[in-house]
This record gives C-alpha cells, sequence and structure tokens, in this order.
C-alpha cells in the first residue's frame, strides 16, 4: 500500500486493526504523494493508493491506472509548528511568521506536495507571503518538512496537523491552526490500483478506510472526517 | 524538445563543485601525502576514515550533519555564532558536507599516485641535496599529475553528481541549495519529464565528456612516461 507521509501514524493503526480482522498482512509504503503517483504510474506493484490530495488519483482513474471508484476518507489540516524551546512556543500565534527571529521556516515543497500548495496558498490569503518567501526552506515531503523544524535546523514550520499530533511531534512543541478557509481544502482520496493482484482485499480496505473505527482514529490524529459516512454507519 | 534549463541551478552546481574542489585538493595534498608515505601503525585506520564516504549511503552523511552539526549541536551552535545561521540549508553547509562526501574521490587516486612515484628518484635527489619540500614540489608532484588531475576532476565531477546529501540537508532554497539533481527530482516529481530530461542530459553529457577526458588524458600520459 502506498501512503501519503502524514498519513503514517494513524495507518499504522489502521492496519494493524485490518490485519487482524482479515488475517492479512499489508506493507506500508510512505512518501510524498506526487512521488508515490510516478511509481505507480510508472508500474510500482502497489494494491492501494492513499493520496494526500484528490488530483493524483484523478489522473490514475483517468489513465486506468487505478480504478474508477474513489474514497475520500478525510481531509488534511495545516498547522504552524514551533518546538517548546522556541522563544515562540507560548503564546505561538501566526504572526510570530513575521518576526525576524523566526529566520527559517519549513514547507513542503509547493511543486509536487499538496500540503506545500495549501501551505503557499494559505500564506497568501492572511497576507504573510511576502514576509516568509524568503524564508522558506522546502521539505521533500510534509514528514522531512516536520523533521526540518523536529530537529531545530528551521525555526518553525507548516506542518499537516496529523503530524502535530503524531507521538514523536506532540510532547516536543506546540502548534496553532491555520484558519480553514485560508486554503482549499486537503481532501485526501483513495483508490485501487487496476495491477493489483490482491484486487478483492484492496477494496476491502478501501471501503475499511470508512470504517467507523478507522474514521474516529483520522479524527484523533487531526484529520477532519467525512460526517455522512460515520453517521450513516452509526445507524 | 524545447531547452527548458535551470540556469540558476547550474550556476550553483558549477560555484558548489569549483568551491569543494579546490578545498579538497587542499585537504588532500597533505592527507594523500601522508597515507602514501607514513610507516605509522594505525594508518590504516585513517586509510579506512578517508574510504568511508564510499560505502555509506549519503543518507548517514546527511543525517549527521543534520542532527550532529545542526543548530542544536555544541558545533551547529559555534557555526551558527560565528555565521548567524546553521549548517543545514547554507551553502556553506552543502560544501562541508560534500567535502566530506567526495574526499575519498580526491586523495585516493592522488595517494596511489604518490606511491607509485619510485623511491629511488627520491633517494637521487635527496643525495643530490635537495630538502623535502624541494623533493615533494620537484620529483613527487610532476610524476603524480595524472593522479592529481584524476582527484580534482572525480570530486568535482562527484559534487556535482551528488544528491542524497543535498536533498537530506539542503532545503531546496533556490540560488542557494537547489542544485541540479535537486532540480531533476523536482521536475520529475511535478511530472514535467521534459524539463527533467533537458537537465538530465545536460549533466549525463557534461560527465561523459569531463571522466573522457580524464581518461584520455591519462591515457596519453602514460604513454609519453613510457609506462
Amino acid at each position: 500500500m502506498a501512503a501519503a507521509a502524514d498519513l503514517t501514524s494513524p495507518l499504522k493503526e489502521i492496519t494493524r486493526a485490518f490485519e487482524k480482522a482479515n488475517g492479512a498482512k499489508v506493507d506500508l509504503i510512505f512518501g510524498s504523494s506526487g512521488n508515490l503517483y510516478a511509481q505507480i504510474d510508472n508500474g510500482a506493484p502497489f494494491d492501494v493508493f492513499l493520496s494526500a490530495d484528490a488530483d493524483y488519483p484523478h489522473r490514475l482513474i483517468a489513465k486506468a491506472v487505478a480504478e474508477k471508484l474513489e474514497v475520500g476518507y478525510a481531509s488534511g489540516k495545516i498547522v504552524l509548528w514551533v518546538r517548546f524551546d522556541s522563544p515562540f512556543a507560548k503564546n505561538l500565534s501566526l504572526g510570530a511568521l513575521q518576526s525576524p527571529q523566526l529566520k527559517r521556516v519549513a514547507i513542503a515543497n509547493p511543486r509536487h506536495a499538496p500540503y506545500g500548495r495549501a501551505a503557499m496558498a494559505a500564506l497568501e490569503k492572511i497576507g504573510l507571503k511576502k514576509a516568509v518567501e524568503p524564508k522558506l526552506v522546502l521539505g521533500e515531503n510534509i514528514a522531512q518538512t516536520a523533521q526540518f523544524v523536529l530537529s531545530g535546523n528551521a525555526d518553525g514550520g507548516v506542518i499537516a496537523l496529523a503530524l502535530a499530533l503524531s507521538p514523536s511531534m506532540k510532547e516536543r512543541g506546540s502548534y496553532i491552526e491555520f484558519p480553514s478557509d485560508s486554503y482549499p481544502p486537503l481532501k485526501q482520496v483513495g483508490v485501487v490500483i487496476s495491477n493489483s493482484k490482491n484486487k478483492d482485499l484492496a477494496h476491502r480496505f478501501l471501503m475499511y478506510m470508512l470504517a467507523p473505527e478507522s474514521q474516529s482514529i483520522l479524527k484523533r490524529y487531526g484529520f477532519e472526517v467525512p460526517q455522512a459516512t460515520v453517521e450513516s454507519k452509526r445507524h | 524538445m524545447t531547452l527548458n534549463l535551470n540556469w540558476q541551478a547550474i550556476a550553483l552546481t558549477a560555484k558548489l563543485a569549483t568551491v569543494v574542489c579546490i578545498l579538497l585538493m587542499l585537504i588532500a595534498l597533505p592527507l594523500a601525502y601522508w597515507l602514501a608515505y607514513s610507516k605509522h601503525k594505525w594508518k590504516f585506520m585513517l586509510e579506512a576514515v578517508v574510504a568511508l564516504p564510499l560505502v555509506l549511503p549519503p543518507t548517514v552523511l546527511g543525517f549527521y550533519v543534520l542532527v550532529a552539526l545542526g543548530s542544536r549541536s555544541p558545533l551547529g551552535l559555534w557555526f551558527k555564532r560565528l555565521t548567524g545561521h546553521s549548517f543545514a540549508f547554507s551553502f556553506q553547509g552543502l560544501v562541508i558536507a560534500s567535502i566530506l562526501y567526495s574526499l575519498p574521490f580526491a586523495v585516493q587516486p592522488i595517494a596511489t599516485a604518490f606511491a607509485a612515484v619510485d623511491s629511488r628518484l627520491l633517494a637521487a635527489a635527496s643525495v643530490l641535496g635537495s630538502s623535502p619540500l624541494e623533493r615533494f614540489r620537484r620529483v613527487v608532484l610532476p610524476l603524480s599529475f595524472s593522479g592529481l588531475i584524476t582527484g580534482a576532476v572525480l570530486s568535482f565531477a562527484h559534487t556535482v553528481g551528488e544528491f542524497g546529501v543535498v536533498l537530506m540537508v539542503g532545503g531546496n532554497i533556490p540560488g542557494v541549495t537547489r542544485t541540479v539533481s535537486i532540480d531533476i527530482y523536482d521536475r520529475v516529481q511535478e511530472l514535467d519529464y521534459a524539463g527533467a530530461n533537458s537537465t538530465a542530459l545536460l549533466l549525463l553529457v557534461f560527465s561523459f565528456a569531463l571522466l573522457a577526458v580524464v581518461y584520455g588524458v591519462n591515457r596519453y600520459r602514460r604513454g609519453w612516461l613510457g609506462r
């Protein structure tokens, strides 16, 4: 299974439950959605692709590399994250991005990472793009972006809320969410790859992403989940 | 195919490789000399250290530059106080990482060339009253010329071809750390295969030409010296 890096923590929990219920073994390969897309497009032997956006899966569907059925399992959110030893950690606000003390700001590469595009859109919308642009360092994917800040090499970073809530980051820094109307929604879509040799299981997994137990895990990691599915499953 | 080249990345890569190549030659000359002539019993340890970047994945080097030299470590703090920024995401950081990464490519050909100099020639020069420095300058260096050229060109070319370390510590800043190899990677990622191809092709032709010149020159020099 190829999955966007922002899913690292929740997906490990979800697959553990899925493996137990189905007696199957799932191998997880995390990366940037763009990178995984290119690999799948060139015949990488994945069964399922969980992208951090809807655009890459749609392209695969258009090329018939992925099957038509698409499942929107969650939407991601972006936050500004700083380490606890940062002078901004207490009373963190988005205004910190303007401060000359915040010298380097990490974002995912907007050329190919959906979270990077969201970060740029949000910075523009709240009017800080000009101030932040000269400070930008670009992570190859959202996980590397987080690691740039976590290691202290960047003073702040715009990362996925899911990563800010992951065990390794939760205890080391504070975050503040960007207003959800400041960037286009990061609707995440999953598809089954047409060449999959385990199609039955792959479909079952895609559906399992919408199951209440999976959705509540995603919610715990800061994803917005499609309300309708959760409710309809509950009845 | 339209040529869609990122000249900024090309210029940056050329600058990085030139700086690294010059610094590496300064470091490699004494190091190679010591490796070639020393009879110290722990010499093999230094040989192993010099060869490390050949076997270590760039991720190991990248990881240590990021964490051990990062802005939280004593060395990183010292660097930050000196320059006002951290190793990572800076041109100087890339230079330091590249020097480590390309060290064996400079040292090994030079050390091999030094060691191949006929010791009788050195003895003769010594008998004729030349100082060690003079022997090095007038006997060892001219006879090791092809090794020096090989070391310089390989360290230049290897730095041009560096990818993993730059990806890990560069931060992809245009004009500062976005090298040609990173630019190619970005273009592939954003599905601009034509753009990736034009840059990749340039790198392929350049690297081939450089290596062909080195091997060609070495071959003719060996011919002249009757070896």
